[in-house]
Formats: structure tokens, C-alpha cells, sequence
């Protein structure tokens, strides 16, 4: 992977500067069922085309951020702070 | 042979070098090259070829093909016709034995035909199986490019630069400059790139040359090899123009030493001043090739005939003696001739766009690929858009000497008949299975030819075969460079050098070197349980949690209570997972009602901050999150005598009143500011001592001068294992949950929240299936950590933790075992070596279980 992210604070850096937490996923709201639980745990839905995802500004200002980014072609969409 | 000087020549003849080719001193002139050294001294055979042993000489003399690889100053494989003569430096032939003239495997090629077919070491040389090794030794000797000394030092040092301009130009030729120059014009920073020596009329343009572009990586990441630094480069804009490649001719004998392409005559010639040959025949497919044939003359060559390629298929056939040519039938007639030029025409070199995402379609009209839809942010520019490219198609195969497609692997006309007779009717197959394009040249001087014979075998179109997946590097690159500068990144406490003053053994855990023992590990933790003990634990990550809801916070994030934690008071905090899985431990010190002092372990400080913010960019809670690991050194001093030894060395009172186990206090050591921490790790009445890294060495100076033993890390992991405290990610995995790790206490269900919660409540509904737990062996062998606990004959957990101890006189460890077996005294059986040893389950603390020495 040699692409670049836009981090929300310092612009666009080199991806090896991340860490990439995965998709953004939904907590449940309250005590889940077992299925519910393990599927908040354990399921992804890895989709093909645009995910939201959470990243890590390691290597710069520490910041957890959200990014949409294109899995077929790792082409970042948006960048943008959690609201 | 020199000619007289010509306009225009790179050699300066006012200044002479020398240089030892195999033993013997060779002169050249500043500028040379060794290649055109050797050749302007008379020599003719550069190397010899990978699989047959054949003689081979310059073809390109441009950096490109694989026939001038030769061992310079121990580094194999170097192309001498670009390698710039340097003053002594000792060049040698590579892939020999004897000599180039006389290459003992050259019986290789006289008698290993039959029985060295293409893809002969996948079929003949694996039965018997077990004969494989011996073959491949065999094959690798035989087979191959140059070697390399594995005894040999690193010189010098490489470097990765990143490097940023609005215009990366790849390729200094006419085109390339001409784009350059344009963009430099409207305001643009503009990087030129070439694998020659600086393009001329590149003034006031930024060039890096001699350098090769050695792909297109995703993002447009470009890195660019020039010496001993590789160049990371990003530029808003790429132009390529990287030009066209001459092709070779494919007729019986056209490897035979004195064939060349016509780009190696203009080099000869034109840089280097040297007659290339005495009698000459010219054949080409384009201008640019015939027009070698004035170049032949100017240099005193007999030029005997011109063929235009492009006006019909000629029936060629080269012929020579001792691998050298000498002479070339064209149609039924003879040529005696020591120099043929042959050049198919030109390919452009699509590589880098192909990797850049470009479409590579074949072009009917010119015979050759062509890059199209190149992407955005890319552009190509001159001949390698295909530009006055063309190239003819190769002819039908003659009788004669072998044919050769791929001069790098030796792979002939007839071997690719082969592999198509044999089914490999992919490119991609017939590539990976005949190796043709996977040679030195990386297809520059084969791709072309072995599609279209592939074509005209299979009837197929060339547009039907397609091309090779172009992949980087495009250009061969340096280990050296890929691996970038030696570098192992330590930390290091700022106690350090008090640590190798004292001799200690110094080990790794995670990035930090810190001391295993100072020893004698048994002696250093009885010191511990006799006297006091001195540890130096800087390495703990350290945090500073501050905000009117870092209680809240912490009450959510840890299994523990937290909220209720009074101001000066401690507690042992265990961080999981939302899955349950144990991450990290701890403590937590409440300050004050909004500032807490959480500790991590060595090596998941990281981890926690990046874990703690994580958390908070969803809850938002009002606080914020210091990193003081580096700014604080630690240290814990530990034993019956610990409250005497540090009493005169500060003016916090230590009574055992006012300085209870679990309580947080400030107030200064040795006249440094400190926070201390009553907590007791290693099991006795201790104090963990957080100051100013800066003031490392005068407080670690200060209590060792009382008498305090120095103890190392293994000394802690005795003691630590005596009180049956846990180690994370020793003891633990990534699977172990807070309840089966047997740290119920830790786990408050009664929260209405916290991380993980679900999950544990999960693992209490089913019910425990496995529990770490502590074990004494019967006879006190002490077993491998990691080792198996057997029951019944089967494997049912593992030894985490095994030690001998020397104050309870017995050995003892932590193991994960069934929920049955976690029961006082249970008989568990563990393995060592290949037999079973007896040991007994117990749950308290081995040393001092109801902790009274820890609250003296």
C-alpha cells in the first residue's frame, strides 16, 4: 500500500503513517442477544466499493478520524473528524 | 580500436585510468566505461550465457540486455557497458569456469541439448525424490548469474529520501526534456530522470542521473534508485518518456558474439570513439536503424550490405566460429562479415505505464504494443506512446544454429514451440514455465518477439495473447537499497548507563533494552525478600487522564470501579476488549477528583493511548489523554527494609499510617519532585517512584547508595510469580478473558456499563471452561513455558510461567487448565521432555498468600 490519506489535521500523509481500525461498526444500545453480540464482535461486511473506516494518525497528531475509501482501488473519498 | 577524435565523444583523452580485469591491468580514459574499455583493448567475449554456456558481447551497450554482466569490486551482475571506469577497481567474468574463452561448461551447450529442454528440471531431476537436493545444488552451480560474497561487509550505507515535485519526468531524451522544459517555463518544479549520465540541455532543470524510475506504485509513489539512495517520490504529475526499445531479430546463430543492436553502434562511435568492427552488414526495420550504416563509415567500417527488414520477410542466418561471428547469409547470399547490426525496430517501453494503470493494446499497423487509456495524473510523451515505433514480425525458422527468443534465460524459438506443444497456452503460463521475460532485461529484449511467435504458433492475434503483467521494479535495484539503512530503534531508560555500569545483562522487551539481571537473578530477589531490592520500571507506559469526566471514563472503560476511587488511593486496573479479551493492566491513581496516574505494561503503552482515544472519539467525554511515559522515569524500591532505606531520603512520612498499601502520595526523593506509589508487584512492602526522567541517574544513585540491591527483570518475574501476579500476553493471550484468567475481583457486573461487558456476562451465563491457575511441581523439575498439561492422556492446557524458587525452596509456575481441575491440590500432569511430571493445583498466592508483608 503506497496511497495517501488526508488526515483532518495535517493533510495528506503517506497511508504508512496509520493504522487502520477497520469499518466503522454500530454498538448496540443495550444488552444485545448472543447473536447480536457476536455479530457486533465478529461480523464485518467487507463490502466491495466504499467503506466508512476508522483510522489512527500514528506517526503525526494522534487522532482518530473517519475516512470513506473505495476498497476496489484504496481511492479516499472524504476524510473528516467523528462529529 | 580507438578512431581519432570525434565531436561530440564522452571520453576526455587527456586523462588516463586503469582498472584489473581478470589479473590484467586494462587503460582507459575518463569517461569510459568499463564495457567500452574492454572493447576498445580488443575484447569481444563479455560473458557467458545463463543456461548454455554460450559466448556472448555487447548487444546494446546500453544498460539494457544481459550479456556485459561481469563481478565489479565484489558486486555481482553490474552491466559494465554503463558502469563508468573507476581508477583500480577489479572487474571479473562471472558464470564461468575457467575462463570466458574457455568455459569448461560450455559442453553444456554441444552435448546438454537433447537433455536440457525447457522446464527439463521440473520433470527428469525430481525422481528419485530424494535425489532433488543433490540435483538442485548441481543446477544452481551450473545455471545462473553472478554470485554473491556472503562473506562480504557492508560498505558505506544506503538511504531512503522523500521526495516531493509538481512534474516527475522520466526519461532525458528530446521528448522528455522538451515536456521538462515546458512545465518548468509555467512556474513548475520539475525533476528530470535518467538512466544515463545528465541529459544535456537540461540546464536550469533539476536532473537526477544516472537514476532509474523503478515502478509506479499505487498513489503514484515513484521510487527512483540513483547510487546508494533510493528517492521516494510524489508529484502531482508523472511524464513518461521513456523512449523505445531497439528489438533483437530472431534467425538461427543471432546471439553469436559481434551481432549488436544499432543503439550500440551510436554509443561505440559517437561516446566512446571506438571502430565497432571491420566488416560490417546493416539490417533494420526503421531509419533511425539503416542510419547506423553512416556511422559504420565514419568509424572506417566496411559496410557490405544495407537491408531494409520492412520490405519483405528475408530468410537470415547467422554463422560463427568459437561463438564468434563470422558471416551472414541474407536470402542465399553470403556476407563474411565480424559485425552484423539487426535490429526488428522498436518497442515503446510501456512498462511504467502499464503500472501506472495504463491499457496495453497491440497496434496491427506498427507490430508493436501500445500504451492507451493511460490514467489521470500520468502522461506519456515521444516514442513510448508508440510514436515512429514499429517493428517486424519474426521470420519462419530456418536450419541452422539455435535460435534464441530471451538471451537473458537461453530460451530458444524451439523451447517455446515446446511449451506450446506441452499446453501452456497462456501467456502468463508459457512466461512462468519457459522463464522467457523473467531475465535480467525484464522482457525489454524478448517480450515483443515471444508474444508474436506465440501468436504465430497458436494462430492466434496478438491482441488475443496480450502482454505480461508489467510489475515493478522495472530495473534491477540493490537489496541493499530496498532494505534502506541498518536500523534496530531502542529505548532506553534514562537509568541506562547506571545499568551497564553495574554489569547488568541487558535483554529486550518490546523496543526497550532493559536489564534481564545484574547476575545472579535468585540472589537478587532474595535480596528483595531479606532486605530491599532496587528496579528500575521507566519502561511502564504512563498516562495522565485529566477532565471533569475522566472518572466517568474510566469507570466505562475498565471492568473496575474507578469512580469511587478517593483521591490518593490506587487500584489495579485490567483492560479489555467489548469481546472480554484481556488487553493490558495496570494501575489507576486518583490525584485529585479530575486527574488520575494510570500505568500500562512496558510494551501496551502505545496500544492503551491509541485504545483510550479511540473510545473517547465516540463517547466525547470532557478530558484529554498525556502521554508521560518518556517524560517520567520510574523505579521501585521493594523489601522488609524499603520504609528504613527511603525514610532519610525524603519528607513524605512513610509511617505505616500515614503511607498505607494502595496509597498515591507527592512529595520529593532525594530532592526530585516525585509521586510514589504504594504498590507491591513483587510481593513485599514497596514504593514505585515516579519522577522527571531527567533526574533518572540522582535518585537511582540515591537509594542504591542506602544499600538497596539492584535487581534486574528476571528477579521480578520470580517474585511477581511467587504472589501468582499475572503477566499480560505471558500469561495471558489474545483469548483470555479477566474471568477465566481467575481475576473475578476485577470484573464489577453491577456497573451499568463498561467495555466488554456483554461478552463477560456471556462467559459467566455458560460457565468457565478453562482457568489460569497455579501449579508446584512434585519433584521440582522446572517444565518449558509453554508446555503441554496433560490429563487423561491428552492435551488439555499449557504451562505459562515455570520458575524455580529459591526463597520457597520449590518450583513453581501458572498453567491454563480445565474448570474441573482448578481446584486446590488437584493432580495435574505437565510435560517435559518426552515424559509426564507430576504437579498440584493451587489457587493462593505461593508466597505470603494473605499479603501481610505487602500492608507491613
Amino acid at each position: 500500500m503506497s496511497f495517501l490519506l488526508a488526515c483532518p489535521n495535517c493533510g495528506p500523509r503517506d497511508v504508512n503513517e496509520f493504522h487502520c481500525q477497520g469499518e466503522v461498526t454500530i454498538r448496540p444500545k443495550q444488552s444485545p442477544s448472543r447473536r447480536e453480540l457476536s455479530e457486533y464482535l465478529y461480523f464485518r461486511r467487507n463490502v466491495a466499493g466504499v467503506q466508512r473506516e476508522w483510522w489512527y494518525h500514528r506517526l503525526g497528531c494522534e487522532s482518530w478520524f473517519l475516512a470513506e475509501r473505495d476498497t476496489r482501488t484504496n481511492e479516499v473519498l472524504k476524510t473528516e473528524l467523528p462529529e | 580500436m580507438r578512431i581519432e577524435p570525434r565531436p561530440g565523444e564522452r571520453i576526455d583523452r587527456s586523462q588516463t585510468l586503469s582498472f584489473e580485469f581478470e589479473g590484467k591491468n586494462v587503460d582507459a580514459f575518463a569517461g569510459d566505461t568499463i564495457g567500452s574499455a574492454l572493447y576498445a583493448g580488443g575484447r569481444r567475449v563479455f560473458s557467458r550465457s545463463f543456461k548454455y554456456h554460450r559466448p556472448r558481447g555487447l548487444l546494446c551497450c546500453s544498460g539494457a540486455c544481459p550479456n556485459c554482466m561481469m563481478e565489479v569490486d565484489g558486486v555481482p551482475n553490474v552491466r559494465v557497458c554503463v558502469e563508468p571506469v573507476r581508477e583500480g577497481a577489479v572487474v571479473k567474468a562471472q558464470n564461468v569456469v575457467g575462463s570466458l574463452e574457455r568455459d569448461l561448461m560450455a559442453a553444456t551447450d554441444k552435448f546438454g541439448g537433447p537433455f536440457t529442454p525447457v522446464g527439463f528440471y521440473y520433470r527428469t531431476m525430481i525422481r528419485p525424490r530424494a535425489a532433488w537436493p543433490l540435483f538442485e545444488k548441481f543446477l544452481r552451480n551450473a545455471a545462473g548469474l553472478g554470485r554473491i560474497d556472503k562473506h562480504a561487509r557492508r560498505e558505506g550505507r544506503y538511504d531512503v529520501e522523500h521526495r516531493h515535485a509538481d512534474v516527475l519526468v522520466i526519461g532525458g531524451g528530446r521528448a522528455g526534456l522538451d515536456a521538462a522544459r515546458a512545465a518548468a517555463a509555467a512556474g513548475e518544479h520539475v525533476v528530470v530522470v535518467d538512466e544515463n549520465a545528465p541529459p544535456e540541455g537540461a540546464d536550469g532543470l533539476e536532473a537526477l542521473a544516472p537514476a532509474t524510475a523503478l515502478g509506479i506504485y499505487e498513489g503514484g509513489l515513484v521510487p527512483v534508485s540513483a547510487g546508494r539512495v533510493l528517492y521516494r517520490f510524489r508529484a502531482r504529475r508523472i511524464v513518461i518518456a521513456t523512449g523505445a526499445l531497439e528489438q533483437p531479430v530472431v534467425f538461427p546463430g543471432n546471439d553469436l558474439v559481434g551481432i549488436v543492436l544499432p543503439q550500440a553502434v551510436r554509443r561505440l562511435v559517437d561516446d566512446f570513439s571506438i571502430r565497432p568492427g571491420e566488416q560490417a552488414v546493416v539490417l533494420a526495420a526503421d531509419d533511425d536503424g539503416l542510419a547506423v550504416a553512416d556511422d559504420l563509415r565514419a568509424a572506417g567500417t566496411k559496410v557490405l550490405e544495407v537491408v531494409d527488414l520492412r520490405d519483405g520477410p528475408h530468410r537470415i542466418s547467422a554463422s560463427g566460429s568459437a561463438g564468434k561471428l563470422n558471416g551472414v547469409g541474407i536470402d542465399g547470399v553470403r556476407f563474411n562479415c565480424d559485425l552484423l547490426v539487426a535490429s526488428g525496430g522498436r518497442q515503446p517501453a510501456y512498462s511504467l505505464l502499464a503500472q501506472a494503470g495504463a491499457r496495453i493494446e497491440y497496434d496491427e499497423g506498427r507490430g508493436v504494443f501500445v500504451p492507451r487509456d493511460i490514467p489521470a495524473g500520468v502522461e506519456a510523451v515521444g516514442s513510448v506512446t508508440g510514436e515512429g515505433t514499429g517493428a517486424i514480425p519474426p521470420a519462419k525458422p530456418l536450419l541452422g544454429d539455435k535460435t534464441f527468443v530471451c538471451l537473458c534465460e537461453d530460451v530458444t524459438e524451439k523451447d517455446v514451440k515446446r511449451a506450446i506443444a506441452e499446453g501452456f497456452d497462456s501467456i502468463e503460463l508459457a512466461k512462468r514455465y519457459t522463464t522467457v521475460t523473467m531475465g535480467p532485461c525484464q522482457g525489454r529484449l524478448c517480450h515483443l518477439n515471444s508474444v508474436r511467435l506465440y501468436a504465430r504458433e497458436t494462430k492466434q492475434g496478438e491482441d488475443a495473447i496480450g502482454t505480461t503483467t508489467a510489475r515493478p521494479p522495472w530495473s534491477p535495484v540493490e537489496l541493499g537499497l530496498l532494505a534502506g539503512r541498518p536500523h534496530e530503534p531502542a529505548k532506553r531508560t534514562s537509568i541506562h548507563h547506571r545499568h551497564k555500569e553495574l554489569g547488568a545483562k541487558m535483554m529486550w522487551t518490546g523496543a526497550w533494552r532493559r536489564p534481564h539481571s545484574y547476575g545472579d537473578p535468585e540472589a537478587e530477589a532474595g535480596a528483595v525478600h531479606e532486605s530491599a531490592g532496587l528496579i528500575d520500571v521507566s519502561t511502564l507506559g504512563k498516562l495522565v487522564v485529566r477532565g471533569p469526566e475522566a472518572a466517568a471514563f474510566l469507570e466505562r472503560i475498565y471492568p473496575n470501579r474507578f469512580a469511587d476511587l478517593k483521591p490518593g488511593r490506587i487500584r489495579y486496573a485490567v483492560l479489555g476488549t467489548d469481546g472480554g479479551r484481556i488487553m493490558d493492566d495496570g494501575t489507576v491513581a486518583r490525584i485529585d477528583d479530575e486527574t488520575f496516574y494510570v500505568t500500562t505494561t512496558s510494551t501496551g503503552a502505545e496500544g492503551v493511548i491509541e485504545w483510550f482515544e479511540w473510545w473517547n472519539a465516540i463517547w466525547k467525554l470532557d478530558l484529554e489523554i498525556v502521554d508521560v511515559t518518556g517524560a517520567l522515569a520510574a523505579v521501585n524500591l521493594a523489601g522488609p527494609q524499603a520504609r528504613d532505606l527511603l525514610a532519610p531520603l525524603t519528607e513524605i512520612d512513610l509511617a505505616p499510617d500515614a503511607f498505607k498499601y494502595l496509597d498515591a502520595k507527592q512529595g520529593r526523593v532525594a530532592g526530585v519532585p516525585a509521586l510514589l506509589l504504594r504498590i507491591g508487584f513483587v510481593g513485599e512492602l514497596g514504593y514505585e517512584l515516579h519522577f522527571p526522567s531527567p533526574h533518572g541517574e540522582t535518585v537511582w544513585d540515591a537509594i542504591a547508595a542506602t544499600g538497596a540491591v539492584p535487581f534486574g527483570l528476571e528477579p521480578q518475574r520470580i517474585l511477581r510469580l511467587e504472589k501468582m501476579h499475572v503477566l499480560i500476553g505471558q500469561d495471558t493471550d489474545s483469548e483470555s478473558n479477566a474471568l477465566e484468567a481467575s481475576m473475578p475481583w476485577i470484573v464489577k457486573f453491577e456497573k451499568d456499563e463498561f467495555v466488554g461487558k456483554w461478552a463477560l456476562e456471556h462467559v459467566q451465563e455458560r460457565g468457565m471452561r478453562d482457568r489460569l491457575v497455579g501449579f508446584e511441581m512434585a519433584n521440582g523439575v522446572v517444565p518449558p513455558e509453554g508446555g503441554a498439561v496433560v490429563v487423561d492422556g491428552r492435551l488439555a492446557g499449557r504451562v505459562t510461567s515455570a520458575r524455580h524458587s529459591r526463597v520457597l525452596g520449590r518450583t513453581i509456575g501458572l498453567a491454563w487448565v480445565p474448570e474441573t481441575l482448578a481446584v486446590e491440590d488437584a493432580e495435574i500432569s505437565l510435560r517435559v521432555n518426552a515424559g509426564l511430571e507430576r504437579a498440584n493445583v493451587r489457587l493462593r498466592p505461593f508466597f505470603d498468600p494473605d499479603g501481610e508483608r505487602l500492608r507491613s
